[in-house]
């Protein structure tokens, strides 16, 4: 995407005489975009305004047609230079005045050529490979002793979000996070991508994958049921949890409770407290999660389903883990690490009833990728979106009402 | 009492080709062009007691007679113009020596960036207007602005025949505009709209326009426009201003007429 965009100011008495009006629909017409970065409007009549535009076309040679077209109306490309780099002092360590990620898409200007920033997420460093003409977003942890780094913002471009082409509540790209609103439509249209994407992974095409991230509240809340059919009929991808989701799962599977409480009946079983331990303890002396589904222990469920249907699962710890099952990674570095390296190819992300692995999922995807977070408190969402992930849509229900209105959608269009 | 600048055309002639009106084989009769020059200067002087400033004409610059392109004046200011053709560029300095002999603080145009003077620059005490493309920049406009603290709107020039502002647009001293739409695009044609009022805009028949009907100087209540523009005198009459037509027709071979010959000193 490097050779069609760029950025071009325009200064003056641009608005009243509709000079810039007139360049954004020339760039329209010709059949490019723009995202008017930086606007400053005069506060009286003789005061002069400014603008920052930022350009973008679907070749090289059309960028140039409209650069060429709009120039004598005042538009002049932005003076550019490149980026500027220092070495790491030490392994784990940026240098001073490093420059911070958005998880936007992000260039950096090397020897004159604009370079996507490769695996973009927020608040990491961009390492560079001058030689290669190559960027990569880098954690603090995974830098090592002179590696050159960006330092500052000079030469390092941030590319605003395309409005997707689909209508769907994703265009909008605002977090709705209210309970008072109809969640009907935002499920329909959830439905619809999902639809789309399993038939665009089944044809093998890039960032075709759904990531469901999720918390123990979908067995409690009843969803166990909806979330398998999903991963059976493979509109799940990927799924991202921790000890607890896999743990009442299987225990569902073995005693029909979860914690304790009996999914059909309602009410606490006798002894009921002690069926997840004993199923992490069996799970344990199985070996491991795949082991238990295949020899038959674990039939039913979320579990059972992505083991059939080679749907990765990345089980991230936390403190207050029981076992841990098989499988879970305790080390928090190394778990954000496995999500990180399974995140490339998702093209739609469900994060739904768990606040802690909702916001480390958010922290990782790049703002390209729609995002969904479904949680009964309001709160998660705001905090998703206050840790930037603005582009993820809040949905406030419950998680079972959630995936089962899902099915419905789909079990009816598909 | 208006004050103009003009320069004697007794080296005027069609020496190039820059506009779409200039034809070398279109041979000007220079005795006929100096006779209109001057009757143009008596309708000044004697008719409505303009003070006219004569510059020293030079030879080899046939057009320095069109002192419109000199430069614009604000108070003691002069900007000097830079013009877009080479063949044009020569009366820069001529232009440059005269205000300052005359006691002006010269400024140039900003490098680089062609600006031809009140051909392109014209307008109202509060809001003027800025003439662009065919022959100044826009990137002219925003540091005139900034220097004389007036807000300056843009305009397109579309049609190459209306190649300076003041070929197409006229302010009067009334707040009238006299002007010619199709020179300008939808664009220009709305922010003029914007800023000035649908009574107050007075639109020029196509056939006066390419007569250069709007090329008029407007002195207090009277207006001197080129001979063979009957409905624009009309039109001018109905709205109490004095006509004063003046037959500039071996002027208009190249390209320019009554406005064109002259430049508002104060």
């Amino acid at each position: 995407m490097s050779a069609s965009q760029e950025t071009v100011l325009m200064s003056g008495h641009i608005i009243d005489s509709l000079v810039l009006a007139k360049v954004l629909d020339i760039i329209l017409m010709m059949g490019g975009s723009f995202d008017i970065q930086d606007m400053q409007i005069g506060k009286t009549r003789e005061d002069s305004s400014r603008a920052r535009i930022f350009i973008r076309a679907a070749s090289a040679a059309l960028l140039n047609d409209i650069l060429t077209a709009i120039q004598p109306h005042g538009a002049s490309i932005e003076r550019e230079a490149d980026c500027q780099t220092a070495e790491a002092p030490a392994d784990g360590i940026f240098p001073e005045n490093f420059y911070a990620t958005t998880h936007l898409p992000t260039q950096v200007r090397l020897r004159g050529q604009w370079v996507d920033v490769d695996r973009i997420e927020m608040d990491l460093g961009i390492l560079v490979d001058e030689r290669k003409s190559r960027a990569t977003a880098v954690t603090m942890g995974d830098v090592r002793r002179g590696d050159r780094i960006v330092a500052g913002r000079e030469g390092v471009r941030i590319i605003p979000l395309q409005r997707p082409r689909e209508r769907d509540v994703f265009g909008f790209m605002e977090a709705q996070v209210s309970a008072e609103r109809p969640h009907g439509h935002i499920i329909a249209d959830i439905a619809a991508r999902m639809g789309h994407l399993r038939q665009r992974y089944r044809q093998g095409q890039p960032d075709s994958k759904v990531l469901l991230s999720g918390g123990p509240a979908i067995i409690h809340a009843g969803g166990r049921d909806a979330l398998t059919w999903l991963i059976e009929q493979g509109f799940i991808h990927l799924l991202f949890c921790g000890n607890a989701l896999a743990a009442h799962d299987m225990e569902a599977d073995l005693y029909g409770t979860s914690l304790g409480y009996g999914l059909t009946a309602g009410r606490a079983i006798p002894h009921g407290h002690e069926h997840h331990l004993r199923t992490i303890n069996r799970i344990r002396t199985i070996g491991s999660i795949e082991a238990a589904v295949t020899s038959g222990v674990i039939r039913h469920g979320i579990m059972a389903a992505c083991i059939r249907q080679g749907v990765p699962v990345v089980m991230a710890g936390t403190i207050r883990d029981d076992g841990p099952l098989p499988g879970v990674i305790t080390d928090s570095v190394r778990a954000q690490s496995a999500m990180r390296a399974a995140v490339p190819g998702v093209g739609l992300a469900l994060l739904v009833a768990s606040t802690l692995h909702s916001v480390a999922t958010g922290n990782l995807l790049p703002a390209t990728v729609p995002t969904v977070c479904v949680d009964v408190n309001p709160s998660v969402p705001t905090k998703l979106s206050d840790r930037g992930s603005f582009q993820a849509v809040g949905l406030v229900m419950d998680a079972a009402s959630f995936l089962s209105e899902l099915v419905r959608v789909l079990e009816r269009t598909a | 009492m208006t004050r103009l600048l003009v320069c004697p055309p007794d080296f005027f002639g069609i020496e190039y080709e820059i506009n779409p009106w200039m034809r070398l084989s279109n041979r000007v009769d220079h005795e006929q062009a100096v006779r209109q020059w001057h009757g143009l200067m008596r309708v000044f002087e004697q008719d409505l007691g303009v003070v006219l400033e004569r510059m020293t004409p030079v030879p080899g610059l046939p057009d320095l007679v069109f002192t419109a392109n000199a430069g614009v004046v604000v108070g003691r200011t002069a900007v000097v113009s830079h013009f877009r053709y080479p063949e044009r560029q020569r009366e820069e300095a001529y232009f440059e020596d005269w205000f300052r002999e005359h006691g002006y603080e010269v400024v140039s145009a900003e490098k680089g960036v062609c600006f031809e003077g009140a051909g392109d620059l014209l307008g109202f005490p509060d809001c003027w207007f800025g003439g662009y493309r065919q022959r100044s920049d826009i990137r002219a406009f925003p540091g005139l602005s900034k220097r004389f603290h007036r807000e300056i709107i843009p305009l397109e020039l579309i049609d190459t025949r209306f190649y300076h502002l003041d070929t197409c647009f006229c302010p009067l001293s009334g707040g009238e505009l006299l002007y010619f739409p199709p020179a300008f695009d939808p664009y220009g044609q709305m922010a003029i709209a914007e800023r000035i009022p649908n009574g107050q805009r007075v639109s020029v028949p196509e056939d006066e326009a390419l007569k250069f009907a709007c090329n008029a100087v407007c002195v207090g209540k009277h207006v001197v426009l080129p001979s063979g523009c009957p409905a624009t005198e009309r039109l001018l009459q109905e709205r109490g201003y004095d006509t004063h037509a003046a037959p500039l027709d071996e002027f208009m071979k190249s390209g320019g007429s009554a406005k064109c010959l002259t430049l508002v000193l104060d």
